[in-house]
């Protein structure tokens, strides 16, 4: 920000400096905010969502150790019953389904984390250029785009371009996730750095004669911290539950097995009718169980940016 | 009448971007378009060319210009003209999506509707109830059910109603009553769509649920609410005179929003129940690569999706008298 070389500034002597220093660290370690796991630990919802995310991710790491077939073993005898030998049965296709249960976290967590973060960037890039622009023509072009993406129904979108290209896969996948749902996150970023960019803290750093670089660093990434988190693990979420309905679709990663493969499976060979409930019932449980941990433990992430919900809730 | 005519002129804008981008997409794909479509069609064989220059001036990709293509696809859609599908060949594209948008205009609509009306109702009484153990239950339960993938829930509610109780039919839009304004056919339209609108309603409300729920939370928090309580008006008129009121103008603007959502569900639940309406056909189109028709579809979903965002602006100052005022 140029302007702020235009703002005389007062020179305060060294020394003053100091001593207001000190004694700001002095009042900081008496009044220290709680830590941020501690506030995330202090949410109910919270720490339900942390430990089973937890055991979703000890699950994906383990696969192999919690099954001793293969994902895409289809030799066994189709349609068993639940067994010592088959933990959950096998469905009509003649695969494992406990097997194919816990790979598909694999692909789950893949998603979430690759969707997420690619989706999170481009929110960034976008929603930090729209608020530093406030007003301009640039901001203008960017948030009517962005309110655009807002309101486009994304799964049709994600469909057709999946449909126009000829490779099917992880990577396709996570651009089309990335490249439809980035605009509620980018608004948020353009909101919060315009409301950022006026604080008294902000202006304070400026007037001290901190650097840009030094005042995006220092005083407002940490701010920004947890709503990155927390649109990050709302991203997350969303590029999980688009990966099974694209999958469903029939437009998902042959390369592996997926939880919304499941269910695609399991409707294109009646698995109900012919009584395989667990092969439906188990993988669209998953998702459904993993989505609702990580929205909890974003309930513990919004208390860091939002103190005024922490002693609502228990 | 300004904010009408902003209103109305960034919906133009809106509608515009859309059509653009329905133009851009074929465009920035790697491969062409018109050798995909003519190699699906003929197999793993050789490619004529000719045919592969016969399907590109039918696709409109013809002119080596992208401007001069750009404004004859502005011409075509002008004329209501959006390609010949290849799934339902020769019909064009426009057809086939007419006679299917009236069924997803209904599922998706009705939905919409009673969803936002349950919605914001059970949203208003957690957070009028706000602590309690209804509150707790709704709270938590919308997030798992809201996590739920509408196809799993439609495939229980498929087994569990159709083919378990048989109490509704599996599939399709009717059955073997003959099409017209009969008691016997409208009946039987009905039962056909009850299962979709029903697995489409499990989680529709609950974004509304939530959003309703929150903000009236905050409105809760108000001098205005204190005032009228104190002033011993009645706690029913408090509850939805003033606070489910004020609470629930934030909660319309997301309506449209989540209209976009309903329509994306819709492509799933249509495709379970075998649903005669633009979700299974969009399903149809991408699956058989039918380009023209997946595209208009595309279009189309945009195009109502902006023009309930833009009826719902239109209506907004009517509930908010402040909108209108801000604007002049």
């Amino acid at each position: 920000m140029s302007e702020s070389s235009a703002v005389p500034r007062p020179l305060p002597s060294p020394r003053r400096v100091r001593a207001a220093h000190d004694a700001a660290g002095e009042a900081r370690t008496a009044l220290r905010p709680p830590r941020w796991y501690a506030v995330i630990w202090s949410s109910r919802k919270a720490r339900i969502g942390v430990v089973m995310l937890s055991v979703f991710l000890l699950v994906a790491v383990f696969a192999d150790l919690l099954s001793p077939y293969r994902p895409d073993d289809a030799t066994f005898v189709p349609a068993q019953d639940p067994s010592g030998a088959h933990w959950m049965g096998t469905n009509t296709l003649g695969y494992d389904i406990w097997t194919q249960l816990v790979h598909g976290a694999r692909l789950s967590f893949a998603i979430g984390v690759l969707g997420g973060v690619a989706t999170i960037v481009i929110a960034i890039a976008i929603g930090l250029t729209a608020g530093y622009r406030e007003g301009s023509a640039v901001d203008d072009v960017l948030s009517f785009v962005t309110n655009l993406a807002l309101v486009v129904p994304v799964l049709p979108l994600m469909m057709v371009i999946v449909a126009y290209s000829e490779t099917r896969g992880l990577a396709l996948l996570v651009f089309v996730i990335a490249i439809t749902s980035w605009a509620g996150a980018s608004r948020e970023m353009r909101a919060l750095i315009i409301s950022m960019r006026n604080r008294d803290f902000v202006t304070a750093a400026r007037f001290g004669g901190d650097s840009m670089p030094r005042i995006v660093l220092r005083e407002i990434m940490p701010n920004m911290a947890s709503l990155v988190v927390s649109g990050f693990i709302g991203a997350a979420t969303g590029a999980i539950a688009a990966e099974a309905g694209l999958s469903f679709m029939g437009f998902g990663d042959p390369n592996t097995v997926s939880w919304g493969q499941m269910l695609a499976q399991a409707n294109a060979n009646g698995a109900l009718v012919q009584g395989l409930w667990v092969w439906l019932v188990a993988p669209g449980l998953m998702l459904a169980l993993l989505m609702t941990s990580l929205t909890f433990v974003n309930f513990g992430v919004d208390l860091l940016s939002n103190p005024h919900l922490r002693e609502e809730d228990d | 009448m300004a904010y009408y005519l902003r209103k109305t002129g960034y919906f133009v804008l809106t509608l515009w971007a859309a059509v653009t981008l329905n133009f851009v997409i074929p465009r920035l794909q790697p491969g062409d378009p018109a050798e995909i479509m003519v190699r699906q069609l003929s197999g793993q064989g050789e490619i004529d060319p000719a045919q592969v220059a016969a399907v590109r001036a039918m696709l409109g990709y013809g002119d080596e210009n992208v401007l001069v293509a750009y404004g004859q696809y502005l011409r075509q859609l002008a004329s209501g003209d959006l390609g010949i599908s290849f799934t339902y060949f020769p019909f064009p594209v426009v057809d086939v999506i007419g006679k299917a948008l009236p069924w997803t205009l209904v599922l998706v609509g009705l939905t919409q509707v009673v969803s936002f009306l349950l919605g914001t109702l059970l949203g208003a009484l957690a957070a009028w109830r706000r602590n309690s153990r209804f509150d707790a239950t709704i709270s938590v339960g919308s997030t798992f059910v809201g996590n739920l993938q509408s196809v799993w829930i439609g495939l229980i509610v498929l087994f569990v109603f159709a083919y378990t109780l048989g109490w509704f039919p599996a599939s399709g839009g009717y059955g073997y009553t003959d099409p017209g304004w009969t008691a016997s056919h409208v009946a039987d339209v009905v039962a056909h769509g009850f299962l979709p609108a029903l697995t489409l309603m499990v989680t529709a409300p609950i974004g509304f649920i939530l959003s309703m729920r929150n903000t009236m939370v905050q409105v809760l928090g108000e001098d205005y609410i204190r005032l009228a309580g104190a002033a011993g008006l009645r706690e029913r008129t408090v509850a939805l005179g003033y606070a489910a009121r004020n609470a629930l103008l934030p909660v319309v603007t997301g309506f449209a929003l989540s209209l976009g959502v309903l329509m994306g569900g819709s492509i799933l639940i249509e495709s379970v129940f075998d649903y005669p309406g633009m979700g299974r056909l969009m399903g149809e189109a991408t699956a058989n690569r039918d380009f023209p028709l997946m595209q208009a579809i595309l279009l189309a979903t945009i195009v109502i999706v902006l023009t309930a965002n833009f009826v719902v602006d239109l209506i907004y100052p009517l509930i908010d008298p402040r909108a209108r005022r801000a604007a002049a």
